[in-house]
Formats: structure tokens, C-alpha cells, sequence
């Protein structure tokens, strides 16, 4: 296991490890499992030891290299690195190379962070699995038979095998979360327009958000500081910097009000939606208690539209993928198929280029949009979420955080869900209102299921809450020791 | 595509009687901003193809937008001189495939535009209502290879993303206008508001301001509204005037013929002088829009309507009210200098003291082509000289054209050229010598019939103005032979 990223930073920027000793730690242990997990689409071996040489030539000049001098770093596949291919593990990018950065991608190299690679997604980051990837499926380092949930697969299984410390995955319905809970690693949904999303591939542009995966909370608070703050080129970044996360830790839950939710409790007497395995509510439940133990009140709460998340949350991201995924038409960059017209080359691209769910999404959005249609599914489904950010924004007035399973089971068999998607779409449910509502939330460890597989709990928290959120992260993290 | 089956014969000439044009116009207006709407590429004309781009307005994969305030101000700025509500709105993607689109999709404005409810009043008093004006990017541009030029039958095509981006605001007109001079006054009036608060060159001829015209017929006295088509691919006045006709023109056909226009988009091809049919409205595209989530909300206050309402200069119809008061030019010459953008200069010019109809008729005649190195006050100075004869006609026109060219005061500039004004002495003695080689002639002047008077008066004067090499002016000329003919 690899060390914490704050140990290899300070480390680094005291002069008593070398960067390229950190790298070629990483890139070896990234090496030792990479032919049975595929956590990557690409490993940035050459790139990673050049920044690294780089970082020890700024300590050797006795320059500090930032917070995480030296701290190899994984970047979900769908997040733009100059010159190097960024696929979405898409066929259809086939070819193309970015000419420029990420926001997140810059931020992370101006504090030192050496990124190795790009990770394995769901294709476009549609799926909770990382079986829909164009380049095959990455495996759950806990058990190579299981997903390591989705979509950001790569990044939390390169984390869970403890290759390296950190690694950015991007959360539209739970995408960090989920395969956070299933491969037993720290991971953050921030608030919406927290983290710039400029050089993000967008999915569903409303609901996307950055953010990391870590082995530590402490290790996520500091990456959420570094890649976190506003950011003039997207338009929808909240214009403030970002708060002293490192700081909230120690500050422990004393007199914090946390709720249950109750529909995402897994007791039907309390009205829970059904498939959330027993062996996940006991453990959310367990959480609980180690919360009021560490002198919070916790009490159930009743947010009766939290269930309607999912069905909205299935017209609206695809709705909008339907418009960001219509840029992929063959004209400009990625893949071609030639056709007699211009359409029937869009059209002939498109349908070699694009994977099922892909396909799938976009007829579900383009549905939902079409005239005469729209105000039953799109506009209705808006309504929806407004009712659920009213609804939330009404239990934040009692509760200071609320809380629920991350995922309504532990990983899943590979190939066991990918016949009917409805199955797969309900894995989100628990992660889906925190997208649809922008407020934050992040799952953190806490024990194993009935099959010793890691289990994850569910922090969630109001606008701009991380502070608060990460305070009740670090005692769970302690309670599970 | 199919194209018209319409025979030309049959939409010659004019419309029948018994019948009314109905009009709405959908003018887009090309801001004259630096950069463009969403990124900070330059805004300009005639580069190299694919020049002036950068991965936001290329649409590349992760780019976002960022709003361009300078354009937004300006198309607020033109939305309260379109005397339009300046509202908090919304920008809204307009799905479709196209490959000048580099998105696919083009961000623009559907149900909540930023200017509403407005109107242009046209010179001739017709009131035209505004139903929005709206913001939205421009695409770029393809040039298509082989085949006729269009897409359609073009082996290939290259485009170019030069204009990709470049801010538009979109003027839609009610379907107030009922007759091609209508439109076109329509469009000069909004062409002279839109230079007015300098938001556009507005040049129909390079694109920076397009027309496409909703036309459908009527019968007089009935006020249904018709099915329409949307004339596109017109690119001057005089086109749309051509284009306004011949659509009237063909719909009374088919409506005579027992037929009825299909409801399309159609392309006007000024050589052949008609439209072509473009794609059907049946099966059009939808447009699938949904509000931007790359954009925040645009909000407007009331401090924002005051400040641009008092950055607004004064408005076309007020300028032809003042320079007809001014100058009691005729109404075509106050629009005229108007549409020209001369009016100020006109008063100007009167207000430094020169003949306000000589101004004008100068104006409208002489200085076509501008007003060059001349400014109002030595303009004053050359009208006078000409007022109070001491310049010809004539000579006025060529000093002034000395003066258009490089500048100078005309009294400078004539007597370079030796026009010195005669005094009447020298003219007289002048005369006199004349006379005295033509006593016949003079004779015939002095007594003869009006025939011989006034062949006599032309030999004369020729005579007068060989020797003076025609300096002398032509009315002291004439006031002189009636003064001795008469003693």
C-alpha cells in the first residue's frame, strides 16, 4: 500500500524522498496489476518521470513545489491533458489529441502533483460499472470477478489496489461515489461549481462535477483545496476561493444534527425504496451510531422526493448528453466514416463510434426534448428537481448533514447487470439527488459486506457544506479503524 | 432538393389587383464587437480561413463558453433603440446537425429573449412592431467544391470557423409590412438605428447584416394570415424588393390555380430572378431547444435601462425631423441624407452660415461619395462664396472637389485656380468692347423679338465667357446685359 498522499508531499518538499522515487514507485505498482485490473487507457510513464525530474529540480533549487510535491496523481480519461489522447474511452475520439489543459489538469501540476495516467471509464462516463468502455472492462481490486463500480472505475480501482494515492474521477449521477463505496477508497462529489469543469468532456453539463478519490479523507480534503476555487472560464464556477478543508478535520461532530434519510435506509417500515441490500443498511446504520456516539444527534428524516431522483435524473442527463455528444459528428476530429452527404457521414460515424448505452442515452434525451414531448419529460423532471433542491434545502434548516448508503450493494459480478439497464440505472439512486440538487456529498469506507467486499457511507451535505462534511468523514474514518 | 415548379411566365410582371402582401422580417445583425460572443478570438472579416479560432469557438470537446459583456451591452443598447423591453434572459441551445456548426447545437435565445416588444416607425409614419430581438452565435462558413456550389451536389466541402462564434442579434418583425417598399423602408430605418448606436456596420453585401423574408398573400380587406414562405439568401435592397414581388407574385398564381404554397424555406437566386424551394417547414427539423447549463441566467436591472438609455444618440426619425426643419428639404433628401449619415453635416454646415438649399443640393448631388477633407465650416465658406457670386456654379463644384480631395478653404483653392470673382467694371468694359465689334448683334439684343433676344443673349455670353475664360459669373453676366440694354 502505498503511502498517504500528504506523507509523500511532505516528503518530497523536506528533501527526504526524491519525486522520481515516488514515480517509479507508482509506475511499478501501477505495472504489477494493470494486465488483470485495466484500470488505464493510457499510463504516462515518460511524462510522469519528466515531472517528476522536474519537481526535484525545483526542491534541489530549494523552490517549493506545492502541496503535493511529488504526489502521483490518476486522471479520469475524460479530462483534457495537452498532446495526450483523452478518449472517454469512446471509439469515437479515436486520434484525438487536446491542445490544452483541464483547469484541474493545471491546478494539479502547479501544486506539484505528477499525473501517471488516464483511467478506464464508462464510455463517456454513462454507466455505473466500467463495463461500458470501448477498450473492455477495469476489474474491482478486491476481487477481479466484480466492477469496480462506474463510471469512474479506473480511477477508484487504481486507488483501491493502492497503485497510487489519488486520482480525480467526475460525478454526474454518482460516478465518484459509487465505485468509491465498491472499491473501498475516499470519494468526493462537490458542490456544484466548486471545481471548474473547463476541459471536463461534459456529459450532462448541469450535473457534472470533478472531484477526487483518496485513500484518506485527509488526502481528498487536500486534493478538493488544490483543484477546487473559482475558475473565469466556466461560467458556471462559484466566483469565491475555495474553504480551509484540512482545517475542518480534527474539529470532530459535537452537537452536529444528522438525519437518516429514510427513504434510502433499506427499512421499508420507514418507507425505503427496495434493493438496498441488508448488509449496506447495517453499515450505514452502524455509521450512525458511531456518529452519535462521537456526540452528534442523528434522527431518521423523511425526504419523500428523494426517490423520484432517479426517473428525473434519467431525462434530464441524457437530455443533455444528446446535445453535448452531437459535436462527435465526424467533421471535425475523432473518428470518420465517410457517407454520400454530410448527414450520412455524421450519421455513419456516429453509429460505429458510439457504444450501446451511449446510443441508447441519446435517443432517451433527444425523446425527452422533442416538441411536443418536452414538457412531460424534460419540463417535468425539472420540476422534479426544483421540488428536491426545496425539499433538501428544507431539511438543511434542522439538519446539518444527512446521511445514507452510497451504493445499494457491494460490487457486482462483471457482466451480471449489463443485460437490462434498468438494473444498472438503480444502483444511483442513493448518489442522484446530491447531482440533481448541486449540493455536495462523498462516500467514505466503512467495513465490508456479508462477501468481505468494502461497503460505503453516504455524507451528505448543503451548498458549499464540505467543511461540515469532511468534519463527519474524518470521524467515520476514525470509527472504522 | 426539388426545385420550384412554378413557371417563370407566370410570375411576371405585378401582382394582380384584389390582392395584399403580408410581411415579417428576420434581419440579422452582426455586432461590431472585438471578440467573439463566447470566447476572446477576434471578430473580423476576411481573414484566412480558420484563422481566428481557438478550441471554445471550434467547439472542442471540455470547452466551455464564457459570455462576452461588450456584446451584450450592445444588443441591449440596439434593443432600447428598438424601443423594445430590455428583459433578464435566458440562453437556450438550438439543436441541429450542420457542419458549419461546430457544436451542433447554436446557443441562442427562445422563450426568454433579452429584447421584446418593440417597433421601428418608418419616414412614411407606418408603425412596424418588433416581436424580439434577440442573442445568438453565428456559424461559420462552407465553401463547397464541385457540383453546382451547393451543398447538395458539392464533391466536397471546406469549412471555415472564422465566423463561428461571432455575436448576432436577431431582429424579428410582426407580419406588419404589406408591400416590398415597405421592407425595404423597414430595413434602411433599422440599418440607419443599428449605425446610429454603432452596434454593426450592417452591410447587407458582406454579410454583416442578412434579411430573410416570411412572405404570404391575402386578399384585400381580409385580415387571416396565409400560409408563409421564408425567402432566404437575399443580399441587397434591391433584392429584397425582387424577392418580396416574385414570392407575392407566385403565391396569387397558385392560389388562382386552385393550388396552395407548401410552407418551406426557399432560396432567392437574384440571376434568375426567382426562389427555389429549400426544405420543407413540414419536416422540418426540431430544434429540441433547452436552456444552456453552460450559461448563468442574464440579469437585468433598472440601473442597467437607465445607463443605456442615456448612452443612446439621438435616433434617425428625430434626425430627419431636425435637419427638415432646418434645411426645408423636400422628405427624399431628408432621408437621403439621413440613410447617408450626411444629416449631421448638413447641420452643421447651415449652422456655420451657409444657404441651407445649397447645402442640401450639394449634398445630395456633389457628395455622394462622402465629404472627404471638407468639414462643415470651410463647406460654409465655399457655399457662401457661391451664394453671394463670387463663384460660378461651376467653379463652386470644382473647388469643391479640390476641397473633398485634400482639404483647404475654398477662397484659397479658387484663387489658385484664378477664379477671382470679376468686379462689375471690368465686366462692363469687358462688355462694352463686345459691343462695340457686334453693333448688329447687339442691336438685335437690345430691340429684337424675344426669338432674337434670346439667341442674341447666348452670343453674348459665350463671347463674354471666352474672354474672361469663364470666370466670370453667369447670373452678373445676365443682370448686365439687361441693365444696358435696357439704358
Amino acid at each position: 500500500m502505498t503511502d498517504t498522499a500528504l506523507a509523500i508531499a511532505q516528503a518530497v518538499r523536506s528533501g527526504q524522498r526524491s519525486a522520481s522515487d515516488v514515480i517509479d514507485e507508482a509506475l511499478s505498482a501501477i505495472g504489477s496489476r494493470e494486465d488483470e485490473l485495466h484500470a488505464y487507457n493510457l499510463v504516462l510513464a515518460d511524462e510522469a518521470r519528466a515531472a517528476a525530474a522536474n519537481v526535484d529540480a525545483q526542491v534541489a533549487a530549494g523552490e517549493d513545489p506545492g502541496p503535493l510535491a511529488g504526489v502521483p496523481i490518476a486522471l479520469k480519461d475524460n479530462m483534457c491533458t495537452r498532446g495526450i489522447a483523452t478518449t472517454c474511452s469512446s471509439k469515437i475520439l479515436e486520434g484525438w489529441l487536446p491542445p490544452y489543459n483541464a483547469t484541474v489538469v493545471d491546478r494539479l501540476a502547479a501544486a506539484g502533483a505528477i499525473a501517471v495516467g488516464k483511467t478506464n471509464l464508462d464510455e463517456f462516463a454513462m454507466g455505473s460499472s466500467t463495463e461500458n468502455s470501448a477498450f473492455g472492462p477495469t476489474k474491482n481490486p478486491h476481487d477481479i470477478t466484480k466492477v469496480p463500480g462506474g463510471s469512474s472505475g479506473g480511477s477508484a480501482a487504481t486507488v483501491g489496489a493502492g497503485a497510487v494515492p489519488l486520482s480525480l474521477g467526475s460525478d454526474t449521477g454518482g460516478s465518484i461515489r459509487q465505485p468509491a463505496s465498491l472499491c473501498g477508497v475516499v470519494g468526493v462529489k462537490p458542490t456544484y461549481g466548486l471545481v471548474s469543469r473547463y476541459g471536463l468532456i461534459a456529459f450532462a453539463s448541469s450535473l457534472d462535477q470533478i472531484g477526487p478519490f483518496a485513500t484518506t479523507v485527509a488526502d481528498a480534503a487536500v486534493a478538493l483545496e488544490v483543484i477546487g476555487g473559482h475558475d473565469p472560464a466556466d461560467s458556471t464556477s462559484i466566483p469565491s476561493p475555495i474553504a480551509d478543508l484540512q482545517s475542518a478535520l480534527g474539529k470532530g461532530v459535537e452537537g452536529l444534527r444528522i438525519g437518516i434519510i429514510s427513504e434510502l435506509s433499506g427499512d421499508a417500515s420507514l418507507g425505503s425504496v427496495e434493493g438496498i441490500a441488508p448488509d449496506v443498511s447495517a453499515r450505514a446504520a452502524a455509521a450512525a451510531q458511531a456518529l452519535e456516539a462521537a456526540g452528534a444527534t442523528v434522527e431518521h428524516t423523511s425526504i419523500p422526493s428523494a426517490v423520484h431522483g432517479l426517473p428525473a435524473y434519467y431525462l434530464i442527463a441524457p437530455a443533455e448528453a444528446s446535445s453535448n455528444l452531437a459535436r462527435y459528428d465526424g467533421v471535425r476530429y475523432g473518428m470518420r466514416v465517410d457517407g454520400a452527404n454530410a448527414l450520412a457521414m455524421n450519421a455513419a460515424t456516429r453509429t460505429a463510434g458510439f457504444g450501446e448505452e451511449v446510443k441508447r442515452r441519446i435517443m432517451l434525451g433527444t425523446y425527452a426534448l422533442t416538441s411536443g414531448y418536452y414538457d412531460a419529460y424534460y419540463g417535468q423532471a425539472q420540476r422534479v428537481r426544483t421540488l428536491m433542491i426545496n425539499e433538501f434545502n428544507d431539511r438543511y434548516q434542522k439538519f446539518d448533514l444527512l446521511l445514507s448508503p452510497t451504493s445499494p450493494t457491494t460490487a457486482f459480478d462483471i457482466d451480471a447487470k449489463t443485460a437490462d439497464p434498468m438494473t444498472m440505472y438503480v444502483n444511483d439512486v442513493c448518489t442522484i439527488p446530491s447531482n440533481l440538487t448541486g449540493q455536495p456529498a462523498m462516500s467514505v469506507p466503512f467495513g465490508v459486506g456479508d462477501d468481505g467486499l468494502p461497503i460505503g457511507v453516504q455524507i451528505l451535505a448543503p451548498m458549499l457544506g464540505e467543511s461540515t462534511m469532511f468534519q463527519a468523514a474524518a470521524v467515520l474514518e476514525e470509527a472504522a479503524r | 432538393m426539388t426545385s420550384a415548379t412554378t413557371s417563370t411566365d407566370a410570375t411576371d410582371g405585378v401582382l394582380p389587383s384584389g390582392w395584399e402582401i403580408v410581411i415579417g422580417l428576420e434581419v440579422h445583425v452582426e455586432l461590431n464587437t472585438n471578440t467573439k460572443l463566447f470566447c476572446g478570438c477576434p471578430n473580423s472579416f476576411g481573414d484566412e480561413p480558420n484563422t481566428n479560432v481557438c478550441p471554445i469557438c471550434l467547439g472542442l470537446p471540455g470547452s466551455l463558453p464564457v459570455l462576452n459583456a461588450r456584446a451584450v451591452e450592445s444588443a441591449m443598447r440596439l434593443g432600447r433603440a428598438l424601443n423594445c423591453d430590455v428583459n433578464s434572459s435566458v440562453f437556450s441551445r438550438k439543436n441541429y446537425f450542420y457542419p458549419d456548426q461546430p457544436k451542433d447545437y447554436q446557443v441562442s435565445q427562445y422563450d426568454l429573449a433579452t429584447n421584446t416588444d418593440g417597433h421601428i416607425d418608418l419616414p412614411s409614419g407606418t408603425r412596424i412592431r418588433i416581436e424580439r430581438a434577440h442573442i445568438e452565435e453565428d456559424a461559420g462558413k462552407l465553401n463547397h467544391g464541385g457540383g453546382d456550389g451547393r451543398i447538395h451536389g458539392a464533391d466536397y466541402s471546406m469549412a471555415d470557423y472564422n465566423r463561428a462564434g461571432v455575436p448576432l442579434v436577431e431582429i424579428v418583425s410582426h407580419p406588419d409590412l404589406r408591400s416590398a417598399e415597405d421592407a425595404k423602408a423597414y430595413v434602411s430605418e433599422l440599418r440607419n438605428i443599428v449605425t446610429a448606436v454603432d452596434v454593426s456596420d450592417a452591410k447587407m453585401e458582406e454579410g454583416s447584416m442578412r434579411v430573410d423574408a416570411n412572405v404570404s398573400v391575402r386578399p384585400v380587406g381580409s385580415d387571416e394570415l396565409r400560409t408563409r414562405c421564408e425567402v432566404k439568401n437575399i443580399n441587397s435592397l434591391r433584392s429584397l424588393e425582387r424577392a418580396i414581388e416574385y414570392e407575392a407574385r407566385r403565391h396569387v398564381h397558385l392560389y388562382d390555380n386552385g393550388e396552395k404554397p407548401r410552407q418551406e424555406t426557399r432560396h432567392w437566386d437574384e440571376e434568375a430572378g426567382r426562389s427555389r424551394s429549400g426544405r420543407s417547414k413540414e419536416d422540418a427539423e426540431d430544434y429540441r431547444y433547452f436552456p444552456e447549463p453552460d450559461l448563468v441566467p442574464l440579469v437585468v436591472t433598472a440601473e442597467d435601462i437607465t445607463r443605456l438609455d442615456a448612452s443612446l444618440p439621438t435616433m434617425p426619425s428625430a434626425r430627419r425631423q431636425v435637419l427638415a426643419d432646418k434645411a426645408g428639404a423636400t422628405d427624399d433628401e431628408v432621408g437621403l441624407l439621413v440613410d447617408r449619415g450626411q444629416d449631421a453635416f448638413a447641420v452643421s454646415s447651415i449652422d456655420a452660415g451657409a444657404d441651407p438649399k445649397r447645402v442640401v443640393v450639394h449634398l445630395v448631388n456633389n457628395l455622394s461619395e462622402g465629404v472627404g477633407q471638407l468639414t462643415p465650416e470651410t463647406f460654409a465658406g465655399l457655399v457662401t462664396l457661391e451664394t453671394s457670386g463670387d463663384l460660378s456654379s461651376t467653379q463652386a463644384k470644382e473647388v469643391l472637389a479640390e476641397m473633398v480631395a485634400h482639404g483647404g478653404e475654398a477662397v484659397a483653392i479658387a484663387a489658385a485656380k484664378g477664379f477671382e470673382a470679376m468686379d462689375g467694371g471690368e465686366l462692363e468694359s469687358i462688355l462694352d468692347g463686345i459691343i462695340a465689334e457686334h453693333p448688329d448683334e447687339w442691336e438685335r439684343f437690345a430691340t429684337g423679338d424675344e426669338g432674337d433676344r434670346k439667341k442674341m443673349q447666348g452670343m453674348f455670353t459665350g463671347q463674354i465667357m471666352k474672354a474672361t475664360k469663364g470666370q466670370a459669373d453667369g447670373a452678373a453676366v445676365a443682370r448686365l446685359l439687361a441693365e444696358k440694354a435696357g439704358s
